[in-house]
């Protein structure tokens, strides 16, 4: 269970984000967690609400994209989302394909109130 | 008014930082750096003894070594003559970046060309860390499940080398080597695999390859660069 410290990283950089601009509330943030990651998305959010709760952050919103991993084959160039876990390419069978996506770990915006 | 702001950052963009500077510092010095990640008891301190005790006293190689409590495993790589130094992180279920970038200051990176973290023992939270490495290497003894790969992805994914470790145990348990491997290649594709019994010392020769291999790699590099 290190989605705590996850979350503690997110507000570190949130507070970064609040101190460029003087006034304003930050009300909801977006990460991107792909399935490759290592983190858990469930886990995240418990952490990140345990911190944000009576904090000087609460109310802040948090939206979780899930990212699935995606796999390209190099010989037929066909490219498709990893179900049950396999890696072999569908249409040609070939077995060492590459990966797109998935192991996204990434604050993807904001949402700021200027006023 | 409220706004939607693009941000595309990591979101252990501090640690990336680190782990970033430290795999540049590793680099300008011919460092190898190998992060080995497993569950609790699957041999890695074992491994490492191992390793350590085949290397010749003139070896330039320094260990660091994580656990929750406890200098015990430091104490045991520590026999060898090698620097050894413990991270106790004190409850923290991973090494991060600063805290390897926090012991290896005592050490001057002139002193040595192959860095080994043992990583605390956890196949989930040492994924998501960049600690500077030019590889993860995750190991699996025999005596787990050959399904890890497939119930731990991440780290399959993220590592290198997988070493299959305990291989002296395989007649009195039931695990399937080759459906352990197939799954492992599963989560990743062309993955490494290499064979060893810490006890017999039955497909050592293979991991100490590995790394001999490694370690060209970066003095190549560094020749190049």
């Amino acid at each position: 269970m290190h989605e705590l410290s996850i979350a503690t990283a997110m507000l570190d950089q949130l507070e970064d984000e609040l101190a460029k601009r003087p006034g304003a509330r930050i009300t909801k943030v977006g990460v991107k967690i792909g399935e490759l990651s290592g983190v858990d998305p469930e886990a995240l959010r418990f952490g990140f609400e345990a911190l944000v709760k009576g904090s000087h952050w609460d109310p802040l919103a948090l939206e979780i994209e899930y990212i699935r991993r995606r796999q390209k084959c190099p010989r037929c160039q066909h490219e498709w989302t990893v179900e049950h876990w396999s890696t072999e390419c569908p249409e040609c069978s070939d077995m060492e394909t590459l990966t797109l996506a998935g192991d996204e770990l990434q604050i993807a915006f904001l949402e700021v109130d200027e006023t | 008014m409220s706004n939607q702001v693009p941000m595309e950052k990591k979101v252990l963009n501090e640690n990336q930082l680190i782990a970033n500077e430290l795999r540049a510092k590793f680099h300008e010095h011919g460092i190898l750096c190998l992060n080995l990640i497993s569950s609790p008891g699957s041999g890695k301190t074992t491994l490492l003894e191992r390793t350590l005790a085949s290397f010749e006293p003139k070896r330039r190689v320094v260990v660091l070594t994580g656990d929750l409590q406890t200098e015990n495993d430091a104490k045991r790589l520590a026999r060898f003559g090698f620097p050894v130094r413990q991270i106790v992180t004190g409850g923290t279920c991973h090494l991060d970046a600063r805290m390897v970038e926090k012991h290896l200051q005592e050490w001057p990176l002139e002193s040595f060309d192959l860095l080994l973290i043992e990583n605390v023992g956890n196949l989930v939270c040492p994924s998501s860390y960049d600690l500077g490495e030019n590889a993860k290497v995750v190991i699996l003894s025999v005596t787990e499940g050959e399904d890890k790969p497939l119930k731990y992805p991440s780290i399959f994914f993220k590592s290198e080398l997988m070493v299959l470790s305990k291989m002296d145990l395989l007649p009195y348990v039931p695990f399937d080597a080759e459906t352990a491997k197939q799954n492992a290649r599963t989560i990743h594709p062309g993955m490494e695999i290499v064979e060893v019994s810490c006890q017999t010392g039955d497909g050592f020769h293979q991991w100490l390859k590995w790394i001999e291999t490694k370690m060209a790699t970066v003095k190549q590099t560094e020749v190049s660069a």
